[in-house]
């Protein structure tokens, strides 16, 4: 059963020059213990999205169903308790943190807020727990986030998020303000964590490698839409839309013997203020037609199941390819 | 064939310290290599090894103090580059009075004819290496009125012609930075760098701020200006698959320290330092299924106190005895490939690599 699922979820800001759709329309859903992995470039809506989801933004519109219940229409009261079950990994150790606590103090402060330690001695031994758990070592609870290194500092974010026991976790970007040593050690973490206690992650990166690395599911954002959501072997094998095509494309492999071909879009993402009602990545598509430019695609599962695509020509371009 | 062109750089045994009141901060120890013409080398590695602090130093750009270039030379097309005079214990007399450190004033006015004319150096960031309160043709045409004796109209012109060359409508002259994206901001980046059409560019890091599209767009037009120019280039950065697409050469930087050095076949192919492979073995992989990532285990070692002895040793997992006993030196394993590892001592037998030249 899905324990998070979303429906036409909407976050539109206003701006003075219009409304902004930062979220438009998304429907997804993700299994109980699953990584689904969120990927698109700057500006395309995944932060919105994930923050939407734990209800920091409050959504235009749409619902969001956590374990049965439409967590948009509770009260503050009421979902203060369910936020107990969904945490958040920020994406920038240095600047989630506040630098006037210490370690211990930063893991502390959900236990306290929540009320969930009976006394200090209980808490001393929660946070140390919590340390272990995440990797940081004993001896560093009265340090300040400063005189750490980015990795630890994003291990403290981690046992932040795991203080309150969660199911569900969104990692906004856990990763890239790490370099790669580090950063494969986080997602080794990550995927423990997971294993270990059956959590079930968004993990919103802009990272194809380690989406690919982590994720179950992957849905590919443009400008607000998700424009493709499949299994994650699924999207690698058998990418239908255009703009999923470009991006996988687009990064550099570390290898000299893999040369692939690379489909260069032209122009830059296009502002999700006010769009047209077109299909939105019309403008740098190669194959986009008249119809792509008039009219706007849904998302739609295509012949293979679970296969979902927002591209008129999917089928048929992917058809031609296999020609 | 890039063995045989002259060079256009060339760096010797380079040593930059820090020194601060409380440490000395070693942040380049013994750093040499060279750049033919038309080569592009990759500087690759952590946060913190000291790429960038290579690439300023080059450029004369350190902030002195605190920054000392304790030995070493740089040269470029033979010309030297490092004052003799900047030496470290002129810093502060006898009394422990500061001194003003005595720059040679050519130094400072030769740097001034160089940089931008024969070297030029992108940063990272374009959202903050732009002036905002300037038109971004003016930055360009800056450029090339200092270095050529040129009327303002000509230099004007000649911008524009830059614009278009990246490909940004020459129209576009008097716009701000901020009237442009990312993406963008780095072209006009790239036209000041090669404004002057000079003979190195040292770029650090130009496409890490950038979104993987428009990363492979700006790529594939450096490759292709940097082709056009035959321009040499120092592309730091932190990830292989940028180096993989655009470097010749690449350099495996460690605490300071060149670990591995080679063309992209001995990198990416025949890597034999345990850090080459340990950054490998952290970077997931688009091709193959790996369950669970390799990670290198601990921390860089902080450059205040490195120990004595291979500065790699507490992370490696092929570490030894022998390793505790000295620093290794940067052996060559096999033609233009040298390693700085114990293991490669005993294989490489006597040549002692291009640190001996």
């Amino acid at each position: 059963m899905a324990l998070l699922e979303i429906k036409n979820l909407k976050k539109y800001y206003d701006t003075p020059g219009g409304k902004l759709h930062a979220v438009d329309n998304v429907t997804i859903s993700i299994e109980k213990g699953k990584t689904l992995g969120v990927v698109g470039e700057s500006g395309c809506g995944k932060s919105t999205l994930g923050k939407t989801l734990i209800r920091m933004e409050e959504a235009t519109s749409g619902e969001i169903y956590f374990d049965g219940t439409d967590v948009t229409k509770m009260s503050l009261r009421a979902f203060k308790q369910m936020r107990t079950r969904m945490q958040m990994i920020f994406q920038d150790p240095y600047a989630s943190l506040d630098p006037r606590m210490s370690v211990s103090a930063l893991i502390a402060e959900p236990i306290k807020t929540y009320r969930l330690a009976k006394d200090k001695k209980a808490m001393e031994q929660k946070v140390f727990e919590l340390m272990d758990t995440v990797g940081l070592a004993r001896r560093l609870a009265n340090v300040y986030p400063h005189e750490l290194d980015g990795g630890r500092r994003q291990r403290i974010g981690i046992a932040r998020a795991l203080a309150l026991n969660p199911e569900f976790i969104v990692c906004d970007e856990p990763v890239s303000a790490l370099d790669v040593s580090i950063q494969a050690q986080i997602l080794n973490l990550l995927m423990d964590l997971q294993r270990d206690k059956g959590l079930t992650y968004i993990f919103i990166t802009h990272d194809m490698s380690v989406v690919k690395h982590i994720s179950d599911a992957i849905c590919v954002m443009y400008l607000g839409q998700v424009v493709e959501f499949c299994e994650t072997k699924e999207l690698f094998t058998n990418t239908m839309h255009p703009y999923s095509k470009a991006l996988l494309s687009a990064i550099p492999v570390p290898s000299l013997n893999k040369k692939k071909e690379r489909i260069l879009l032209k122009g830059e993402i296009t502002s999700p203020i006010n769009p047209a009602k077109c299909c939105r990545f019309a403008k740098r598509c190669p194959h986009a037609t008249e119809l792509c430019r008039t009219s706007e695609p849904e998302l739609v599962e295509t012949s293979v199941k679970g296969h979902y695509v927002k591209c008129f020509r999917a089928e048929e371009l992917t058809g031609e390819a296999q020609k | 064939m890039a063995a045989e062109c002259k060079n256009i750089l060339e760096v010797r045994n380079l040593v930059v310290h820090y020194e601060t009141d409380e440490a000395v901060c070693e942040a380049v120890n013994d750093v040499s290599f060279d750049i033919g013409e038309g080569e592009i080398l990759g500087l690759v590695g952590e946060t913190g090894a000291g790429k960038t602090t290579i690439g300023l130093s080059i450029m004369g750009l350190l902030p002195k103090p605190p920054a000392h270039i304790v030995s070493g030379s740089i040269k470029l097309n033979g010309e030297e580059f490092i004052d003799e005079a900047d030496d470290p214990k002129s810093f502060f007399d006898i009394a422990g009075k500061l001194k003003i450190k005595k720059v040679k004033k050519n130094t400072e006015k030769m740097f001034r004819t160089i940089r931008g004319k024969k070297i030029t150096m992108m940063f990272q960031d374009p959202m903050t290496a732009l002036n905002p309160v300037h038109y971004v043709g003016d930055q360009i045409a800056e450029v090339i009125k200092i270095h050529e004796k040129v009327s303002a109209a000509e230099a004007q012109k000649r911008a524009c012609d830059m614009l278009e060359i990246v490909g940004i409508p020459a129209e576009r002259y008097k716009e701000y930075p901020h009237q442009f994206s990312g993406g963008m901001k780095q072209r006009i980046i790239i036209a000041i760098a090669l404004a002057c059409h000079p003979d190195l560019i040292i770029a650090d890091e130009p496409t890490t701020a950038l979104d993987v599209t428009i990363q492979a767009q700006v790529l594939k037009m450096m490759k292709e200006l940097q082709e056009k120019y035959k321009t040499s280039m120092i592309f730091i950065t932190h990830d292989f698959g940028v180096v993989a697409e655009i470097c010749s050469k690449c350099a495996v930087v460690y605490a300071g320290e060149i670990v591995e050095y080679g063309t992209l076949e001995h990198i990416f192919n025949q890597a034999q330092h345990p850090y080459t492979l340990g950054l490998f073995g952290s970077i997931p992989n688009l091709e193959d299924e790996t369950d669970r990532l390799k990670p290198i285990a601990g921390l860089m070692p902080n450059p205040m106190n490195l120990p004595p002895y291979c500065s790699f040793y507490e992370r490696c997992d092929r570490k030894c005895d022998e390793c505790k006993k000295k620093n290794p030196q940067l052996v060559e394993v096999e033609p233009g490939h040298f390693v700085r590892c114990v293991f490669a001592e005993c294989k490489g037998g006597e040549n002692s690599g291009i640190t001996g030249n």
